[in-house]
């Protein structure tokens, strides 16, 4: 195993911005393969996104997906369609006092603003991470319970360079694992597999990997029975991320919080997902790994900040944040409604959304104000992305 | 089920909690009978139980200095004994707010087929046995597995794979007999490979363990870790406390969950002087590390005492003063505050204690 030294900052995890070095000596320490060159840009990288009252917002929904999105609200799906609601959501004045990263889809990283600026200079002008998407999306695993696996390895490296030429810093794959479905130890050890080799290759690349095995919320099952799978996965993907040699210091989870099944009897309160949903982090996330960016999956705008605000009650080993897509956006679309003259409200809504989040990081979240849009839950059966 | 929690849970969790004080930490006085054979030999004592008894007696009674430990691994023999006055140690110490441990493996055996590795043995009856110590009085248990860097890659895969199941099994089975274990998965210093090498094995043999740990459903919040700390080999040349307590904490940063209480290291043949200096420098750091540092040392404790004690009666309180001034040191330094050596101190505490191949 070639073992490569690289100068690490060793100072607590604080705001950096891009290039800044935070903190008093630096220390030599072991840097993992993967991470090479790159060792030191990913860490600052990771820290950035990281940062005390930011998150991410996730816009990588895939053309057939944002296709979705804008049918709800009448629009037909074009790039011109796709471009302009991006815009609308990249442009707004003071997004980056709550953001700290935004999930791009392949298009979009390529994709101005109708008057000519990169959408990428647009999220750096503001400190906001430019990130992507890099999976190619979930089909049936052979051999397992009606499971899926996720592909995108083919290649992944090339993409991942020519992202990162782009202005990408980090990278997103998602995969899923199923409890109605088991799940199947064959379901849960590709999942992870797929996870640590998408995250070296990543690293290798210059790209902080987000690494997600979204457990789905489907079924009927107890919270019980969430943290029990939550946990194996976890250990697996941890396991072959070390055996990948990745770098911790350069990576962030995008976990699902631990919850009951969509379809149990019994709804969970806030202190319940956090009281589960920390517990398994605490036993399975080493403090090495600078942000938890939690996954929202289907619960409303409202109940994703509340839980998020349940888990920030006292201090954590590692920042404790959201990644939102629809618990961002849905208020955001509901208001836009595809019409110029609604773009300033549409923004407003979205910093409501973002500020609102910003303080359930924080800990300081209170509810006040709230509309009734911001409580639709957002659960679909059998959701595909 | 998630993690496996039985009748005795609460109280693990209460025990690991307790003997990861901040402050505190673990006199490791398991020495089997042959290997305290050697400690007394070297001060000219003979091995009998009697001069056994005695000199455990002189740690345990040593005035003010239980106030820095929070446990004490035992030997079998040991648990069941008594002081001169009849009292049994195992009173002295709960009297002295600390927790009695007990040492279940029984050694270590080669691998057939590799290069000298090693797999520890323990495990037929490990269940009864708990159970019996945990009536005895012991809250807390210690199982060492014995890893080594070498050519050829070692610790081998088999080696890593067989240590973590092993520790694992042991775990769950301790868990289950009301006994917190130690988690110990020592990497050897002997060689010449440098710092780089030990960080990459030990955090290699980290995460194999916490993986058959977590596969096997330990409570991680009832069990202690006590690894070895990252160093070269001690055939290379040494560096600074401050380096040491870098790498160690990184190894453990991307390795060790935050729900474990503690994490007790080994001295492992370093210098009384060098185990405190190191540990000093490691909690000094300010990067955030949500698990007690904290000290489990056998010689880097007793060396000096053994020799001050000699054997003899009349020297009994200053050796219990020497002991008392180490267990101190090494309270300040998990707090980061290690003053460094008294002025005039032992030659004793630097002495290395390093054994070539060193069969516990």
């Amino acid at each position: 195993m070639a073992m490569l030294t690289a100068k690490l900052s060793c100072s607590p995890a604080a705001t950096a911005s891009l290039g800044r070095r935070s903190g008093p000596a630096r220390r030599a320490a072991a840097v993992r393969a993967s991470a090479g060159s790159y060792a030191d840009e990913l860490v600052s990288t990771a820290k950035t996104v990281a940062s005390p009252g930011r998150g991410i917002l996730a816009i990588d929904e895939s053309n057939a997906t944002c296709g979705k999105r804008l049918a709800s609200i009448g629009l037909d799906n074009t790039e011109v369609n796709r471009q302009a609601y991006r815009q609308l959501l990249l442009t707004t004045a003071g997004l980056g006092e709550y953001i700290s990263g935004a999930i791009m889809f392949e298009e979009t990283l390529y994709q101005s603003t109708t008057d000519g600026k990169t959408f990428v200079d647009c999220l750096k002008d503001q400190n906001i991470m430019p990130g992507i998407k890099v999976d190619k999306g979930l089909v049936p695993l052979p051999g397992s319970n009606n499971e899926s696996w996720c592909q995108g390895l083919d290649g992944l490296a090339s993409r991942c360079a020519e992202y990162y030429k782009q202005g990408a810093r980090f990278a997103k794959w998602r995969t899923v694992v199923s409890i109605p479905c088991g799940p199947t130890a064959l379901a849960v050890k590709e999942a992870a597999w797929g996870l640590a080799r998408y995250a070296a290759i990543a690293q290798d690349n210059g790209l902080v990997p987000i690494v997600e095995p979204e457990i789905l919320l489907d079924g009927d099952h107890g919270i019980e029975r969430t943290l029990e799978v939550a946990e194996k996965v976890w250990s697996e993907v941890f396991f072959y991320l070390a055996e990948n040699n990745v770098l911790f210091e350069g990576i962030l989870l995008k976990p699902s919080m631990v919850t009951p099944g969509a379809e149990h009897k019994e709804k969970a309160t806030a202190e319940a997902i956090a009281h589960n949903t920390l517990t398994m982090l605490r036993r399975r996330v080493p403090p090495a790994v600078p942000g938890i960016m939690f996954l929202s999956g289907g619960q409303s705008e409202l109940e994703a900040t509340m839980n998020l605000n349940a888990m920030n009650q006292s201090a954590n080993p590692w920042h404790v944040s959201f990644s939102y897509a629809r618990a961002l956006q849905n208020s955001v679309l509901k208001t836009w409604q595809g019409r110029p003259e609604n773009i300033e409200a549409a923004q407003k809504a979205l910093l409501v959304r973002a500020k609102a989040n910003s303080l359930a990081q924080l800990g300081s979240y209170t509810g006040e104000g709230e509309s009734d849009e911001a409580k639709k839950g957002m659960f679909q059966k059998g959701y595909t992305y | 089920m998630s993690a496996f929690v039985g009748k005795y849970a609460d109280e693990l969790i209460k025990t690991a909690k307790y003997i990861a004080t901040p402050g505190k930490g673990i006199l490791a006085a398991d020495e089997s009978t042959g290997t305290i054979g050697k400690r007394l030999a070297s001060i000219n004592v003979e091995n009998v139980e009697s001069n056994r008894q005695a000199l455990r007696e002189l740690l345990f009674t040593a005035p003010g200095a239980l106030e820095y430990i929070s446990g004490v691994i035992l030997f079998e023999e040991t648990l069941y004994q008594s002081a001169a006055d009849g009292t049994p140690f195992v009173d002295i110490l709960k009297a002295g707010g600390v927790v009695p441990g007990i040492k279940v493996d029984k050694g270590t055996v080669d691998i057939a087929g590799t290069d000298g590795e090693t797999t520890t043995q323990g495990l037929d009856s490990l269940g009864s046995r708990c159970a019996k110590y945990y009536e005895a009085g012991a809250r807390f248990a210690k199982w060492r597995a014995v890893l080594k860097i070498g050519p050829g890659g070692l610790p081998s895969e088999l080696s890593v794979k067989q240590n973590a199941e092993g520790l694992a099994r042991y775990a769950l089975i301790c868990q289950e007999n009301g006994l917190v274990p130690i988690v110990e998965p020592e990497i050897l210093t002997d060689g010449s490979h440098d710092i780089n090498a030990c960080a990459a094995a030990t955090e290699r043999v980290l995460a194999a363990v916490y993986k058959s740990l977590n596969d096997h459903k330990v409570l991680l919040e009832g069990t202690l870790l006590k690894p070895n700390m990252v160093t070269p080999g001690s055939d290379s040349p040494k560096v600074a406390a401050q380096v040491i307590g870098e790498y160690t904490v990184a190894a453990l940063r991307r390795t060790v969950p935050p729900a474990v209480p503690g994490v007790v290291f080994l001295s492992g043949g370093q210098s009384e002087e060098e185990a405190t200096a190191n540990l000093d420098a490691m909690n000094k750091l300010s990067v955030l590390k949500p698990w007690t540092l904290t000290f489990s040392f056998g010689r880097a404790l007793q060396q000096s005492t053994l020799k001050k004690w000699a054997g003899k009666k009349e020297n009994v309180a200053d050796a219990q003063a020497t002991f008392l001034a180490r267990c101190k040191g090494n309270s300040e330094a998990t707090l980061g505050k290690y003053a460094g050596a008294a002025a005039g101190g032992d030659a004793a505490a630097s002495e290395s204690l390093h054994v070539s191949g060193y069969k516990y």
